[in-house]
């Protein structure tokens, strides 16, 4: 007896997730380059897009909740369910901060630019790579490359602190740049929170594979 | 009749294979049990505990030998003609293979409950002091027992008014709860349950897994399911059997606390039947 129906639906919510992550990539991306560009038509774009984001989400898990309601899911599939249903709330957040990186894009492209666009493009780009990895080790069941992901953590961090430290020093020599200076924290803080919700994926991944709940970005207050 | 106990000091013919040890005291331990029906072997090298007061289900595919190990647990195989069994069942530490052990008095003590209610052509205040009667029970304290043994079964105050009633008029699921307060009747301290919610229907299957949950607290039941869902929500530890190869005989493949036979299995086999692959 095989669930050949039951087995296209498990399949369905994981390419749904797939695209979705692709979509949030692209928002992240979108939204550093408006930045970057004071491109508020993209900036904009990022901001409706969003939209879309939230109801992929939305679409997901609806059908995670009739597969756990028609099915009854056991095993190896209750698992893959369970980690699509967490992963996909991790991804629309994650489109969130995207959002709200568009937004800030928004209100800086007016304002004479604070100094040229170095750590926060890198971290943003360190952040997309690292939820492509997460969905790939994902896709190929990859509870190691799930563990490795978490590393490049660490180095979004490192960055977070040195943009937050060097912004502090512009407002502390000139509080002309308080509001601007203050817009680009919110930014590395939403690519830094981005690269949190990134090792909660690569959790997903490791309980996906191992059946077992790690906790792998812990603090290191 | 004809079986052939296995001679208490008969030396296990394979090394006997433990997979899991439940941490509670167990009440039933076998050890490298096999049957044959005839020629044909049924079961082979089953090696495991039952621990007290807990439920415990024999899950896999059909014809693998749950029913037949399930069976071996109170001797009910004996009834069968050309049965043999190997291996020892210990219960109170007493192998209940020995010669010197009467099966009657196994049965009185590990209980059973069939796939479809089987209640005797009598009334219900009968069909629960019937076997009791057999067993000598004083007739004075009947009415207590009997009244005892509807409340454990979760039946009595739908009864209560009508005890003479036959009971053969109650519904399927009233039905198979008068059969458990018939065994419960001549307190047993185990209760094997076969597929008891196979004839049942959806309301009924529920009552009767809230009264399996109920009824552990103070026995130990062993239940073979055909209902993933049903082994998942009413047992506290799980055995997935299979058999050896096609035409071999059943054997044990995994035995673990049902959480973990349900969300993360060990074996790709047990996996594989759970989540509907095959069987």
């Amino acid at each position: 007896m095989t669930r050949t129906a039951f087995e296209r639906q498990l399949e369905g919510i994981q390419e749904d997730m797939l695209v979705l992550a692709t979509m949030v990539a692209s928002a992240i991306e979108r939204s550093i380059e408006a930045l970057k560009g004071r491109d508020v038509e993209l900036a904009r774009q990022v901001i409706t897009d969003d939209v879309k984001i939230n109801r992929k989400r939305y679409e997901t898990e609806e059908k995670c909740l009739e597969l756990f309601a028609t099915q009854q899911p056991l095993a190896g599939d209750l698992r893959t369910i369970v980690a699509v249903l967490h992963i996909i709330v991790d991804l629309e957040r994650m489109g969130d901060h995207a959002e709200g990186i568009a937004k800030i894009a928004l209100l800086l492209a007016d304002e004479p630019p604070l100094k040229p666009y170095i750590d926060i493009p890198r971290m943003a780009q360190l952040a997309t790579q690292m939820l492509m990895s997460a969905v790939e080790a994902f896709k190929d069941r990859d509870a190691q490359r799930a563990i490795a992901i978490c590393d490049d953590d660490d180095e979004v961090d490192a960055l977070h602190d040195q943009v937050f430290r060097e912004l502090i020093v512009y407002m502390i020599n000139d509080p002309k740049t308080i509001q601007r200076a203050t817009y680009l924290t919110w930014v590395s803080h939403n690519l830094e929170r981005i690269a949190d919700r990134v090792t909660n994926i690569c959790e997903r991944v490791v309980f996906l594979v191992e059946g077992k709940m790690t906790e792998l970005n812990v603090s290191k207050y | 009749m004809k079986t052939e106990p296995a001679a208490p000091d008969e030396a296990p013919a394979t090394q006997a294979k433990r997979l899991f040890e439940p941490p509670e005291l167990p009440l039933l331990v076998l050890e490298d049990l096999s049957l044959w029906y005839g020629h044909k072997q049924a079961l082979t090298g089953v090696s495991m505990n039952f621990p007290i007061n807990k439920v415990t289900a024999l899950i896999g595919p059909s014809g693998c030998g749950k029913s037949t190990l399930l069976r071996c647990l109170n001797r009910m195989n004996d009834t069968i003609r050309g049965v043999r069994v190997s291996g020892r069942v210990h219960y109170h530490g007493v192998n209940i293979y020995d010669r010197q052990v009467d099966p009657v008095e196994v049965r009185r003590r590990v209980g059973m409950v069939f796939q479809k209610p089987n209640p005797f052509p009598k009334s219900i205040y009968d069909n629960v002091a019937f076997g009791a009667r057999v067993n000598g029970y004083p007739g004075r304290q009947m009415n207590e027992l009997v009244e005892r043994s509807l409340r454990q079964a979760a039946l009595w105050d739908e009864v209560k008014d009508d005890l003479k009633a036959s009971g053969l008029a109650l519904s399927g699921g009233q039905q198979q709860r008068l059969c458990i307060a018939r065994a419960l009747a001549v307190q047993p301290d185990v209760i094997l349950m076969d597929e008891p919610c196979s004839a049942l229907d959806p309301i009924a299957t529920l009552k009767i897994e809230d009264l399996i949950r109920e009824l552990v607290q103070e026995f130990t039941i062993i239940i073979v399911t055909h209902n993933m869902q049903q082994a998942a929500r009413v047992s506290d530890y799980t055995a997935f059997m299979l058999l050896t190869h096609e035409g071999g005989p059943g054997e044990v493949i995994e035995y673990g606390p049902t959480s973990d036979i349900f969300t993360n299995p060990g074996d790709k086999r047990t996996e594989d039947y759970i989540t509907g692959r095959f069987g």
